[in-house]
């Protein structure tokens, strides 16, 4: 099961990106996979659920959008849908075929919460107040 | 051997290049490769198999399906002639590198413990264990498994993939992704297909031509009738185009990866 992999490689660069931006949580994660990128969304999910505890993306929805598989033809140079055991040309019948969608499993955006930084200072304040 | 280059793996800048603000509700929209980390590690490790001119190939294929036995034979075959290296990769036990040691040829064995393939980073790891200057191929075989190593790439320069003759002629149709990063399919125990019938070869050919690539698949055979001419040609053919690229890399007026 890779997809804990995946997961662990996924937070590393979510925490890079919220840290960046100065916020101390992040609210949603969204993701692209492709049927092709050999990566099982239903399985990533679960390994999500594990791998987020102690992370910023701890309270994160995970929102997974899974890609179609488009193929371009090299022989008759149309495009056309396919599955990922089945990558021929729907036009031509041919198999010298260029995948133009399905095989990315990419980080999309993420939807931060609060900065860090601000509440950090507001602790701060507190603190020195009191 | 690091000591050369520093290891200093860059993290990779392009996340770094956005520039909206961190407030409460914002989205950061991206187009990251999750697998970012992996590829900028595995980029490095190609850098340095193509510094000392070795051909790095990725040995797949499901459990038991000759991985090792292939090697033992094509160490055997091209004593000699090449100076030949092997990464092995297992769960436990460092068995299949013992075997490799047997034949004379430096193995490094990775044990994964529950990781179920080969990253990029388990392999620049190993990399610190072997001496790289004077070889001409390097071996990594995986983890046996024809679903995870499929979506990592080590730095190698060819994926290779076992499919034997004991398994179904349909393996290509069940696992595309691993058959699709396939640069050639052996067809392992060959001297088999005589008595398993239910393997057709023709039929496994045409599930790996329906993933869109004229992948070339030959036979191979380490026991009974041994047969690897055809793997030994394919080596070869690969070796000495590795050799010519490298080469012209290093020919005085072309500019060297110095960087």
């Amino acid at each position: 099961m890779h997809e804990l992999s995946v997961c662990q490689s996924l937070l590393d660069e979510v925490t890079k990106i919220a840290t960046s931006q100065g916020a101390g949580a992040v609210a949603r994660i969204t993701l692209e996979i492709g049927p092709l990128s050999g990566v099982e969304p239903e399985l990533l999910a679960r390994a999500f659920e594990i791998a987020r505890a102690g992370t910023c993306a701890a309270r994160a929805t995970l929102s997974l959008q899974v890609l179609e598989i488009m193929v371009r033809c090299t022989e008759c140079g149309a495009s056309s849908r396919a599955l990922p055991n089945r990558l021929l040309c729907a036009a031509c019948g041919g198999y010298r075929t260029r995948v133009l969608e399905g095989d990315e499993l990419r980080l999309r955006a993420i939807e931060l919460d609060a900065p860090a930084a601000r509440s950090a200072a507001r602790a701060e304040r507190r603190e020195s107040g009191g | 051997m690091c000591e050369t280059c520093g290891c200093t793996v860059t993290p990779g800048n392009a996340h770094l290049a956005h520039e909206t603000t961190g407030r409460p509700g914002a989205t950061v929209e991206l187009l990251h490769d999750l697998l970012a980390a992996n590829d900028q590690v595995a980029l490095h490790n190609r850098a340095h198999f193509d510094e000392y001119g070795v051909l790095a190939i990725n040995l797949m294929s499901s459990p038991g399906a000759g991985k090792t036995s292939l090697l033992e034979a094509t160490i055997e075959a091209l004593q000699g002639r090449y100076r030949i290296a092997v990464i092995e990769g297992d769960l436990e036990t460092d068995n299949d590198a013992a075997r490799i040691r047997a034949h004379g040829v430096p193995a490094v064995q990775i044990t994964t413990g529950t990781a179920c393939h080969l990253d990029a980073h388990l392999v620049h790891r190993a990399l610190h264990d072997l001496a790289l200057a004077g070889l001409d191929l390097l071996f990594i075989e995986n983890v046996g498994n024809l679903v995870c190593p499929a979506s990592f790439d080590l730095g190698q320069h060819r994926n290779v993939v076992l499919l034997c003759a004991t398994e179904g002629d349909d393996k290509p149709a069940k696992y595309p992704v691993m058959f699709r990063a396939a640069d050639l399919v052996v067809l392992s125990k060959a001297d088999l297909l005589g008595v398993l019938e239910d393997f057709d070869p023709v039929r496994a050919a045409e599930a790996l031509r329906a993933l869109g690539r004229e992948t070339p698949m030959i036979r191979t055979a380490t026991r009974r009738v041994p047969s690897l001419d055809a793997w030994l040609a394919w080596l070869e053919h690969e070796v000495s185009a590795r050799r010519t690229l490298t080469t012209r890399r290093a020919s005085p007026g072309t500019a060297t990866a110095a960087a």
